[in-house]
């Protein structure tokens, strides 16, 4: 039998970079014609669940998108560019299997690395944007990863431009060993940078942001944003559990629980991101009196 | 030696912690600085003003203790996150009076736990990363023993880092990386040499300034050494005007993993 994982590459690959710009065209539709979510345990039609943004219409549980899908509902049509499509990951530690494992993950995702980076209008308003991937090994952090995002922040130091950025993540990649952990220096330097320049981050936390990725910029946002239920932590909640012998309790480091702690700024259902993050990149280019 | 065998050494009951450090480097002239001004005194994180050879300088130590009983009231070396602020609040204070900063690193990882969370163990360590990349004063980290992950980072972004020998700095522990990998904890010896996390290997790949040989015990001679290596490097830092410092720091990290 054929991995399932080679079908995917030529479908992204085949429908090319126009689909994912219009929010109306199919950003990924599964094969199932029904599918169960696994919240409520409701059958839903894929075609409602994608008219309804890939969110459950009975219980409004937030399915996982991939960046192309994420892409396509958040900026405006045609508007995004991306930026260093073609960087590709290096075995860098010579790590066992790592190199496979990056092809792997190129040829079941579709992308060449866990992040997408580029530049888009939002309502109309130019900014920067990188939107992270979980199919991606999991949107672990690597060294391209880093580099992306670095890259991006001091595009839009350079250009000055706001910054959106989506973060989903396992956490650190293993196999990139310490570059792995100096890209979370690397990324949190080039985010000081924008943010000393007087410049808007906006961060959207998505289910689930752990790890390094917590533990750098995904928390350095001027104003950081969360879509519902989604798990935001430094450590994932099994190592937790492991650590101090107990269970964790119901909604521990879930966007909910992070607001009433005080560590998001507002939870923002998939349905209204678009319009709040265009206004809240307005307030911020707003001349007073215009 | 082989690097199970250093992450061992690391990790060794007898080996000096911070505090044995700071009495050696210091003595008398250490006063410890209480407290986050937020929540609480973290006893994992060590840290106050200090006299190098009559310059004064902050220090912040990560202790893991030597027995039980100290371990137990130091957390076993793993902070939480009013211990990331209060090393940030001093490091804000060195700031303002041009003091320059030394971190002594030797933590298995920031802390996992509920309060941990709940505190955001994740945007404190952030915070740290955001804030040290422009800190206006020289800033030396000397990794003593472990080296573990953001939890070490976080005390880490400096104008150098510097490992003891038998120090290992690694983005996750040998056992965590067999484990998630390979779900075979018999490979640990083979994760700790795939990581790369030696003092050798990681200033082969750039990402340490110096090794510091170390002998079995702290003696006077390394000591003295120790003290006057780091006197001159953070005289020599404390010189340089601030937008120099700032750019070198940002690009010493700037240039790490960065693809051609
Ligand atoms: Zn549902």
């Amino acid at each position: 039998m054929l991995p399932n994982s080679l079908f995917k590459k030529p479908l992204n690959a085949l429908e090319g970079s126009e689909w994912y710009n219009k929010v109306t065209s199919k950003p990924f539709v599964p094969n199932d014609l029904w599918i169960k979510c696994p919240s409520c345990k409701s059958m839903l039609l894929s075609s409602d669940l994608e008219e309804n943004l890939q969110v459950c219409p009975k219980c409004r549980h937030h399915f996982r998108l991939n960046a192309r899908q994420r892409i396509a509902i958040t900026v405006d049509e045609d508007s995004f560019q991306e930026f260093d499509k073609d960087l590709l990951s290096k075995n860098l530690l010579d790590f066992p299997d790592y190199t496979k494992k990056l092809k792997n993950a190129r040829l079941s995702s579709g992308e060449n690395e866990s992040v997408i980076c580029g530049t888009a209008r939002i309502g109309g308003h130019a900014c920067a944007l990188s939107v992270m991937d979980s199919s991606f090994m999991m949107g672990s952090m690597g060294s391209v990863t880093g580099e992306k995002i670095t890259r991006m922040f001091e595009y839009a130091t350079k250009n000055r431009l706001p910054i959106v950025i989506f973060t989903v993540s396992g956490g650190a990649r293993m196999q990139e060993g310490i570059f792995s952990l100096m890209q979370m220096a690397k990324t949190s330097g080039a985010a000081k940078r924008h943010s000393d320049a007087g410049l808007l981050y906006i961060t959207v936390l998505t289910d689930p942001t752990t790890g390094g990725v917590t533990a750098s910029f995904a928390m350095e946002g001027g104003i950081i944003l969360a879509e519902p239920k989604a798990l935001v932590g430094f450590a994932g909640p099994r190592v937790i559990e492991q650590t101090i012998r107990q269970r964790l309790p119901q909604g521990f480091q879930r966007s909910e629980f992070l607001l009433e702690k005080g560590f998001v700024d507002a939870i923002v259902p998939r349905g209204e991101l678009k319009e709040t993050l265009a206004r809240l990149i307005a307030l911020h280019t707003k001349e007073e009196g215009q | 030696m082989k690097a199970i065998e250093r992450v061992a050494a690391a990790r060794a009951i007898d080996r000096p912690t911070a505090l044995d450090y700071i009495g050696r480097l210091f003595g008398d002239s250490f006063f410890e600085l209480h407290g986050d001004r937020r929540f609480g005194d973290d006893r994992a994180i060590v840290s106050g003003i200090a006299e190098l050879n009559g310059m004064p300088v902050t220090v912040i130590g990560i202790e893991r203790g030597h027995n039980t009983k100290e371990k137990v009231f130091r957390n076993f070396g793993s902070a939480h996150p009013e211990g990331y602020r209060k090393a940030l609040r001093l490091m804000k204070q060195a700031e303002k009076f041009h003091r320059p900063v030394l971190c002594l690193v030797d933590t298995s990882g920031a802390y996992c736990g509920i309060g941990a969370e709940e505190r955001g163990e994740g945007q404190a360590i952030a915070e740290n990363l955001f804030e040290m990349i422009t800190l206006k004063t020289p800033i030396l980290s000397i990794l003593l023993g472990e080296g573990g992950s953001g939890g070490a980072l976080g005390l880490a972004v400096a104008d150098e880092v510097w490992m003891l020998e038998n120090a290992i700095y690694s983005v996750i522990s040998p056992e965590g990386c067999a484990s998630i990998l390979w779900k075979d904890s018999s490979k640990t010896a083979q994760a700790a040499e795939c990581l790369k996390l030696t003092s050798q290997d990681l200033y082969k790949m750039g990402v340490i300034e110096k090794i510091i040989r170390e002998p079995k015990h702290i003696e006077d001679k390394l000591v003295d050494s120790l003290r006057n290596i780091i006197y001159n490097k953070l005289h020599e830092k404390k010189a340089l005007p601030v937008e120099q410092l700032l750019e070198e720091r940002y690009q010493r990290f700037r240039r790490i993993g960065a693809a051609d």
